[in-house]
């Protein structure tokens, strides 16, 4: 049973990976604490590493990787894999767009949740259509989240009205009292609301998926379908459920960018969010705190790329720091994804005996 | 027999998709058939528009195939656009430079330099693969976006703030980025001058399908990269070097992709800007899949989308509708072509057996 032996070595390689996660989030902190509050300060390099600007930047970058990562989570957890969430992320954008301009006369937050309720399901749709495909029509799952990729890039461009204008975004939500801690407070509780679903979302993904019953169903669908089966699980109809809400938390991603992030709807806005996303994911293990760890490491370097831009102390071409995120997520993956181990049943059509 | 029935799965694919397209047009009040009128006098309406999509078709073929060469063994090049645009890079920066030298050396030399580019981008994806089990597809994908950074450094006008500009970029064009023409001697000679525009690329192209069938299916290189494709255990129990083929796989699916970035540049814009993108590479994915994967379908598949794409232009300037619809119709002939059984139950055809052109690559993340 080699299979075995290895997934013992690789969970002794995970716990280290977490171990050292951890002590990088602690390390950053700390150094954001120091450079904020203390004459630090005054060094560019150390503000444009740890400044406020970055670390809210990072959170703000991380937010559609968070729920991008978290939407591959639950289809996967089920075993289908989804490697359309770019695709999913930009209808949800533009079904947020589009409702959200219809609705411009209405009171804004009427209008905003009317965004987010489109972006939720479009992005549903979308998941659905890949279960639909996967399942019912037995296409290859990677083939199939290409199809979502390009349709969406093709339906949302078809459609988009470059006229169009959304009025109004999200704005913080400053919690009382926390936010006043110094530094922590500022980063993480003074945030537009998608912002905030995203940080607990990864928390009841995470007790969902691990303490519930239907956290359980699904990874014994994942993992050994048939033994599901033969338990009396309706295998096919979990996935069908998980890759639907699989599809819903990609359109949210969109919806975050529209609503809260950008304002308005640009042809193929996702910039490869999505595949990011999906690096995320592996690169967490498909585990909701892992996915979230890693976000906020491209998150980082994506504020990192803003910064250095903005405070002009580097001559190195823009295009060079512009590629640190995708250089880090090869680096991630390949420094990663064989020690990390998916979901056994992933990828399989699962059709039963008696069929 | 055998030849009717696997053409039979794309055409009806290419009519079902060409139906939901129109009703996607008609549930958003655009005409579907004067667009579709549009679409095909803009594909094969006259000379010209033959000469267009001929022209659209010719990168098709090639990061078709270079889709379909990573097919064979199992892997998915999603890459197909960063090794184009990689290609491109590498093509243009020979051929702008070694003036004087005769014709006869300098095209062939900007053509090699542009597979070369391109087989270096593809290498990567494979060695990751083979060396930390990283999966192509991801690795691909960032790389795609790193080579069209990188393409857009190499032209960078400089910047305000003391940036050096690009090494390829032309001082001439001010603050425009784009790099100088490519030399005469590096240019692709027209087949048909202008207002036809056809360079000998397209040639080129289908004798690179024909060597492709050659290396597939008569070499030994071939049946090893097949074997592994189809069942990686019993390759490798067959004691045949499955890391070797999959390097090798991948490298050469680059260079395919960097030939379509080469002749794209050398025989029709002449010159890379930034704006120049490597959208032919994601479409050689498409193109694949449509082609099943076999040299003969890919050019078929090509010549398809070449049209489709030859004639969005002119239907959208006929019929006012978005030219992006195509790219709804292509995503859509995809999905018919990836699952039989829609096609299957549009066209209630039981004749068509269940199995038949389903398409199965995955193998997970974990790859072998």
């Amino acid at each position: 049973m080699e299979g075995w032996k290895g997934a013992s070595v690789n969970q002794l390689v995970w716990k280290r990976t977490q171990l050292i996660s951890i002590v990088v989030i602690a390390l950053l902190l700390l150094m954001a604490i120091l450079v904020n509050t203390t004459a630090l300060r005054q060094q560019t390099w150390l503000r444009v590493l740890f400044g406020i600007s970055a670390l809210n930047f990072m959170l703000r970058a991380s937010v559609p990787l968070i729920l991008g990562a978290l939407s591959g989570i639950l289809c996967e957890r089920s075993g289908i894999i989804n490697i359309g969430i770019e695709g999913m992320m930009l209808a949800g954008a533009f079904g947020a767009f589009f409702f959200k301009v219809q609705t411009n006369s209405w009171p804004l937050l009427a209008s905003l949740m009317v965004g987010v309720l489109a972006a939720l399901l479009v992005g549903g749709l979308m998941g659905f259509l890949h279960a639909l495909f996967s399942i019912r029509y037995r296409m290859d799952q990677i083939i199939s989240g290409t199809v979502i990729i390009v349709l969406a890039t093709g339906i949302t461009s078809y459609l988009f009205d470059r006229d169009a204008v959304a009025q109004g975004k999200f704005g913080e939500i400053r919690i009382p009292l926390l936010a006043d801690i110094p530094v922590i407070g500022n980063v993480l509780f003074n945030n537009p609301p998608i912002t905030y679903l995203a940080l607990i979302l990864v928390v009841v993904l995470h007790v969902a998926i691990f303490y519930t019953r239907w956290g359980l169903r699904t990874r014994a669908v994942g993992e050994h379908p048939s033994a599901a089966d033969t338990v009396g699980i309706n295998v096919n109809r979990f996935r069908y459920l998980n890759t639907t809400l699989g599809g819903m938390l990609a359109g949210l991603a969109g919806g975050f960018l529209v609503l809260e992030a950008v304002g308005q709807f640009q042809e193929g806005m996702t910039a490869g969010r999505g595949f990011i996303a999906l690096a995320a994911m592996i690169f967490g293990n498909w585990n909701p705190f892992g996915a979230l760890a890693a976000a906020l490491l491209f998150g980082y370097t994506q504020a990192l790329q803003n910064e250095l831009l903005l405070a002009g102390v580097t001559t190195i071409p823009r295009q060079f720091v512009s590629m640190l995120p995708y250089v880090v997520t090869i680096v991630a993956v390949a420094g990663f994804v064989g020690r990390v181990r998916p979901p056994a049943a992933e990828g399989k059509v699962y059709e039963t005996e008696a069929h | 027999m055998r030849i009717f029935r696997s053409l039979l799965i794309p055409v009806l694919a290419l009519l079902a998709a060409l139906l939901t397209g129109a009703i996607v047009m008609l549930i958003f009040g655009d005409n579907p058939l004067k667009a579709y009128q549009g679409l095909f006098a803009g594909a094969f309406g006259d000379g010209r528009a033959w000469a267009t999509t001929i022209r659209k078709m010719t990168p098709l073929i090639l990061t078709g195939l270079s889709v379909a060469y990573a097919f064979k063994a199992g892997l998915l090049n999603i890459g197909a656009s960063g090794q184009f645009i990689f290609g491109t890079v590498c093509s243009v920066a020979v051929g702008i430079s070694m003036e004087g030298m005769p014709m006869l050396i300098h095209l062939p030399l900007a053509i090699g330099a542009g597979i070369v580019g391109g087989m270096f981008w593809g290498a990567i994806p494979g060695l990751l693969k083979v060396y930390t089990g990283a999966h192509e597809v991801i690795v691909t994908i960032m790389l795609n976006y790193v080579a069209s950074l990188f393409a857009g450094w190499t032209v960078y006008a400089g910047g305000t703030q003391g940036q050096t500009p690009g090494p390829l970029w032309d001082p001439t064009a001010g603050a425009i980025s784009e790099t100088p023409d490519v030399l005469a001697s590096a240019q692709i000679p027209w087949m048909f001058g202008p207002p036809y525009r056809v360079h000998w690329g397209v040639v080129l192209a289908l004798l690179v399908a024909v060597l492709f069938w050659w290396l597939i299916y008569k070499s030994i290189f071939g049946f090893e990269l097949r074997t592994v494709g189809q069942n990686i255990k019993a390759a490798r129990y067959a004691g045949i070097a499955v890391n070797r083929t999959i390097i090798l796989a991948m490298t050469i699916a680059g260079g395919l992709a960097g030939l379509a970035g080469a002749i794209e540049t050398l025989g029709l814009n002449h010159k890379f800007a930034p704006e120049f993108s490597g959208a032919v590479g994601f479409d050689g994915i498409t193109v694949a899949l449509l082609g099943q994967t076999h040299p003969l379908g890919v050019v078929l598949a090509a010549f398809m989308f070449g049209a489709l794409d030859g004639g969005a232009s002119r239907m959208q300037f006929e019929s006012g509708v978005a030219a992006d619809i195509i790219q709804v119709i292509q995503a859509l002939v995809l999905a018919f072509v990836a699952a039989p059984m829609i096609i299957r139950s549009i066209f209630r055809a039981r004749w068509l057996s269940e199995a038949e052109g389903q398409a199965t690559l995955t193998t997970g993340w974990g790859g072998n």
